[in-house]
């Protein structure tokens, strides 16, 4: 274990790479959090289709994506997809992390769409609102507020699952510390004080998250 | 003066499944009459109801809405929707907007009103149901009666032909259903045309213009008030007369 003064040392002196990496890291997360919801929702609403072909269609895409390990779709994305068309690796990096992470939202917001009580449609219905005017304006709402913690989480995850990019070769977070610390010969401190960068993060996003609940809960005072 | 008829019910018939719950229902519904159904409980009275307002779909029969002949295949069921309006026994009230909010999100976004309009009609609604006050206020913190009301003048913002309630004052303390009761009375007054499926046999008798009882799917006897409640010429009207506190 190395000292803390040396931990401090090599914290402050190597803050300069390390911000940079968070940025890239952060970029990557909030690209694959907002495609992700617009894949989610997607799939969402496919599901709760009543057309079977749709909802088979994102029961396969959810079943694919859960059943398959997320570093193997990134390589396919970046070796495979790649290949067939010039995709920048920030690209394949933030597509494989927003279609992964969006089959996890969709499961999200499919139940949370589902627990909202059908008189709310009925409701909507019954003053001349059609089928996706009250989707829109009554359920949805109401439905997000409901997927916000559930939401949090996957967040995170998706924050801290952005690390896999390093496999191709992103200079995100976790790279740049295994990096400097095998060019440094000194592994664990720079692995710890990835830690404390990636904590940081998570503290943001949860902040964040925490801001929007409360917002979203002014209804319920 | 010649009423118009506002509803006209041919031969309705209903199941689910095995389940046969409306027989052959035949029934007319006048301008500005109060209609009220009642009988027990699975009676069909709820989906015939929901029928009106093709929240149930009919599989037999003929539903005629001011003299046309709706089916969801022919017509736009939403703009039916706007000229007839519903109220339900738990409110569904929107509860991510406020008052305001759930009285004019209808006018604005499927009639297109313009919102400073929308709003002072909203308002003009608000003070009618006796609930100025609470405009801005999010239905979390009103009370049950207080819901129902705001959810009558939710209705109301489209300006239907017809209301359409659904067990209305089932969901509420007792000492609510009054206030509840009162404005759809006042309702009644000024010339509305309602439907209204209750258990509230003294509403029915002093309010409404015309009762109809149902049970097991069919209607089983329809009359003005007077002679239904004091004259009932069926057995199971009678029975059900009888078990029914006043």
């Amino acid at each position: 274990m190395p000292s803390f003064s040396h931990f401090f040392d090599t914290l402050f002196s190597s803050s300069d790479v390390f911000i940079r990496a968070m940025l890239l890291t952060l970029e990557l997360t909030v690209v694959s959090i907002l495609v992700g919801i617009f894949i989610g929702l997607l799939f969402a609403l496919l599901k709760i289709s009543n057309i079977k072909i749709l909802a088979w269609i994102s029961d396969t895409y959810v079943f694919l994506v859960r059943g398959t390990p997320l570093i193997v779709q990134i390589f396919i994305l970046y070796f495979g997809i790649s290949n067939l068309f010039l995709l920048p690796d920030f690209w394949a990096a933030s597509l494989a992390l927003a279609f992964h992470n969006g089959a996890y939202i969709s499961e999200i917001l499919r139940g949370t769409i589902q627990s909202i009580d059908k008189g709310q449609m009925e409701a909507g219905r019954s003053l001349g609102m059609s089928n996706s005017l009250t989707l829109r304006r009554i359920i949805l709402p109401q439905a997000f507020r409901r997927a916000l913690p559930p939401l949090g989480n996957q967040f995170i995850i998706g924050l801290k699952d952005s690390s896999l990019a390093a496999f191709i070769s992103m200079n995100e977070l976790f790279n740049v510390a295994t990096t400097l610390g095998s060019n440094n010969f000194d592994e664990m401190t720079y692995l710890l004080i990835v830690a404390v960068y990636y904590l940081i993060l998570v503290a943001f996003l949860t902040i964040i998250v925490n801001l929007f609940e409360k917002k979203l809960s002014i209804s319920d005072r | 003066m010649e009423q118009k008829e506002m509803i006209r019910i041919r031969n309705l018939n209903k199941s689910y499944g095995n389940l046969h719950v409306l027989k052959d229902i035949d029934m007319k519904v006048l301008d500005s009459d109060v209609v009220c159904l009642i009988g027990p409980s699975g009676s069909g009275k709820s989906t015939l109801l929901r029928c009106l307002n093709y929240l149930e779909k009919k599989d037999s029969g003929q539903i005629l809405i001011e003299g046309t002949e709706i089916n969801p295949g022919t017509h736009d069921i939403n703009k039916i929707r706007e000229k007839v309006g519903m109220v339900f026994q738990h409110f569904y009230l929107f509860p991510h907007m406020t008052v305001l909010e759930n009285v004019i999100e209808a006018p604005t976004h499927v009639k297109k009103v313009p919102k400073s309009q929308a709003i002072e009609e909203a308002k003009t609604l608000l003070a009618k149901v006796g609930l100025s006050d609470k405009a801005d206020v999010y239905p979390s913190k009103l009370s049950g009666g207080q819901k129902q009301r705001v959810a009558i003048a939710r209705a109301l913002a489209m300006k239907p032909d017809i209301l359409l309630f659904d067990e209305p004052t089932s969901a509420l303390d007792p000492e609510l259903v009054g206030e509840v009761l009162a404005t759809m009375k006042e309702l009644a007054l000024e010339g509305m045309t309602m439907v209204v499926v209750t258990h509230e046999m003294s509403f029915a008798r002093e309010v409404g213009d015309w009762i109809v009882f149902m049970h097991n799917g069919r209607v089983v006897e329809s009359g003005p008030p007077k002679e239904f409640f004091t004259n009932p010429k069926e057995e199971r009207t009678k029975e059900f007369l009888q078990t029914t506190v006043f």
